[in-house]
């Protein structure tokens, strides 16, 4: 798997709030049409050093490189230009607004007199809908009146549809039932075959497995290590979360 | 028992079917409700004044006695969308008013000489930069330092309405320039032929609005409504246009008045000539605001960002909106408003006076949450903030009309404010909003 340059570099990546070492010198990568399941305890650091990688924090030390170039993120916005699209575990979906105006939230489709198209992007939401989510009809309700597993589709379906090259999955499956989670799990395999890189966060070891290429374990904002899941047994994977200790390498 | 449930069976059966008629008419309930509830307080006071409260004069002083509040009132539903509040719209009007009627009385006229037309023009620009300004001042405050709206606003609040204070010495300031009056309401109305000019075009322009977007979302192969439910609305926005400009065109101005006119362009009036005054156009104004308000909220992705940073403010700024400019830009907004509203309220007294806009705030943001702004965020509408306001302003006029006593008025007002929430809790929560 790990030839050419990867797709994400993250560099000795620090960040620290209020005297708490949130995330201390981790280092890792991920190659085009590859999944990285990170791995962790609560408050092991997964979710703030994605933070970082989609522009919510800013790192104290470290650097990202991006097809071999080093970029700066400084925002959400600059983590957009990059190509790096996240699903967040909490959706980030303005429940107040319908499904294209979260769909389009920050990029909305203008028209000549820049006037937001309402039609143009429902369209365009009802087009990527019926690939994603052909059940999915509420396009006028506002995002609150959808189940978690529609809502889940419209956060998915925004990170999809702007060409992410990059794609961070904060819990994914944490809300869905065993059908939807068959349907995130059918479209990461799809992403894949199109090059997408995809950074899994997950407190479940067996949906790492299922879907994971590598997995990186974190523990007390220090990375404990990274293996190929081909590699490493549940167990192995198990002692590096609790115990934070690397498995023995058999001969 | 068995009677109460074949009645209930009797009644639902009706209504069902009544909302399905409704309910393709795709209106929002709530405005409905809300035209309902206008309505009734309309007939009750025309009941208990035997018609005077229906007559035109009242309803053209009616109308211009709650422009100065609506207008604030659609710039307070961006506020309470993004979750916040201003205190000090009153303070702001009062501080606009008095640079505006120091800058027309004082020093312009030194410059242009007394009764030039460039008085009006220039005071009307300083005065709103005036109000742009305080209100972008206060929402840096609120953006960047990320102190409370409530305080910085509550601070406000006595700042600026004594900086007004301190600007006159506490003086009415008047008269005001003659030109800046017209703004005021009785002194600047169209006449009938431009008020009917001006309830065609209102008309046009709302038909050919709901020509369009049928079309557009029919070429996008969206549903629409049933035919006939377009044409009914439409018929709806033109008898309630036009039906507007007729009432307000048949109040009649008075013949002497009507004659000091002709006398003052050294004309002879006609025997028996008879004239509307026409929409006030401090009304236009109003109607004006509302319409670029409701553009700005619905089809800018500046409204769009401040409805979304208001449903979940986190989400707003994983999605790069920049939520403490926005803060900036909605306050300043508001400011520019509460300068216009200081316009059409100094020019209505022709005076600046020192108490001018106390209590505003508190119209304002009742207007804005009657008409169905959550303070919780994210909702809210600019029709109906407009018509929270002109609920309101029907019952305290409606309650001095009848006589009932001033402190029983405010009591009332107080009261219904806090029904109309509950009102309003209660349909969200059946709804499931």
């Amino acid at each position: 798997m790990e030839f050419g340059t990867p797709l994400v570099e993250m560099k000795n990546i620090s960040i620290a709030f209020g005297g708490v070492q949130a995330v201390d010198d981790v280092s890792v990568d991920l190659y085009p049409g590859e999944v990285v399941g990170l791995l962790g305890h609560n408050g092991a650091g997964k979710s703030t050093l994605i933070k970082i990688l989609s522009g919510a924090y800013k790192a104290d030390s470290g650097e990202i490189c991006i097809n071999g170039t080093s970029v700066t993120i400084n925002s959400p916005r600059d983590a957009r230009t990059n190509n790096i699209e996240t699903i967040y575990q909490t959706l980030a979906l303005a429940d107040n607004l319908d499904a294209a105006s979260n769909l389009f939230l920050g990029r909305e489709i203008t028209n000549s007199f820049g006037l937001v198209n309402d039609d143009a992007m429902e369209a365009e939401t009802r087009e990527i809908m019926a690939r994603l989510n052909p059940n999915f009809k509420k396009f006028a309700s506002p995002v609150s009146a959808l189940s978690g597993g529609q809502r889940q589709s419209v956060a998915i379906a925004r990170a999809v549809y702007f060409n992410a090259k990059i794609l961070i999955m904060d819990e994914p499956t944490a809300a869905l039932g065993v059908h939807e989670t068959q349907m995130v799990a059918e479209l990461i395999e799809e992403l894949k075959r199109q090059g997408i890189g995809i950074f899994l966060i997950s407190h479940d070891i067996q949906d790492v497995f299922k879907l994971c290429d590598r997995v990186s374990v974190m523990k007390n904002g220090q990375l404990v290590g990274t293996e190929n899941v081909a590699d490493v047994t549940e167990d192995d994977v198990l002692g590096m979360i609790i115990l934070g200790k690397q498995p023995e390498k058999a001969a | 028992m068995s009677q109460t449930d074949t009645s209930n069976a009797g009644t639902s059966g009706p209504l069902t079917t009544q909302r399905k008629g409704l309910a393709a008419l795709e209106l929002d309930m709530r405005l409905i409700g809300m035209i309902a509830a206008l309505l009734v307080i309309w007939i009750a006071f025309a009941a208990f004044t035997d018609g005077r409260f229906l007559t035109p004069r009242n309803i053209f002083n009616l109308t211009i006695q709650t422009v100065s509040v609506a207008i604030m009132a659609t710039g307070m539903v961006f506020v309470i969308v993004t979750r916040h509040i201003d205190l000090s719209v009153g303070s702001v009007l009062g501080v606009c008013s008095a640079a505006m009627a120091m800058l027309q009385t004082q020093y312009l006229p030194e410059i242009f000489g007394l009764g030039s037309p460039f008085i009006w023009i220039f005071t009307v620009i300083a005065g709103v930069i005036v109000g742009t300004a305080i209100g972008a001042f206060h929402g840096w405050m609120i953006g960047y330092l990320t102190i409370p709206a409530f305080i910085v606003t509550l601070g406000g609040l006595l700042v600026w309405r004594n900086v007004a204070w301190h600007m006159t010495d506490g003086q009415t300031v008047g008269p005001l320039d003659p030109t800046f009056a017209i703004f005021g309401g009785i002194n600047g109305t169209l006449g009938e032929t431009w008020s009917w000019i001006v309830g065609a075009v209102l008309t046009a322009g709302a038909l050919i609005m709901l020509v369009q977007s049928r079309r557009t979302k029919a070429a996008h192969g969206f549903p629409v409504k049933p035919r006939w439910a377009e044409i009914s609305l439409g018929a709806i926005f033109t008898v309630s246009i036009l039906g507007f400009i007729l009432i307000i065109n048949s109040y009649q101005i008075p013949g002497p008045r009507l004659a000091r006119q002709f006398a003052a362009r050294g004309e002879v009036m006609p025997e028996g000539l008879e004239m509307g005054y026409g929409i006030p156009i401090s009304a236009l104004l109003l109607i004006v605001i509302a319409i670029v308000m409701t553009v700005i909220a619905r089809r800018t992705r500046l409204g769009r960002y401040i409805f979304a940073t208001g449903g979940n403010p986190d989400a707003a700024e994983l999605s790069g909106i920049d939520t403490r400019m926005l803060t900036v830009k909605v306050f300043a907004i508001m400011g520019a408003l509460c300068a216009i509203s200081a316009v059409v309220a100094s020019a209505r007294l022709t005076n600046h006076t020192n108490d001018i806009g106390t209590l505003d705030e508190l119209r304002v943001i009742a207007a804005a949450v009657i008409g169905g702004t959550a303070l919780s965020g994210g909702l809210g509408t600019i029709y109906g903030a407009i018509l929270g306001a002109l609920i309101m302003q029907s019952l305290q006029s409606g309650m001095a009309m009848v006589g009932v006593d001033a402190p029983y008025q405010n009591i009332i007002v107080g009261a219904v404010l806090v029904l109309a929430v509950w009102v309003d809790i209660i349909y969200r929560r059946r709804a499931g909003l």
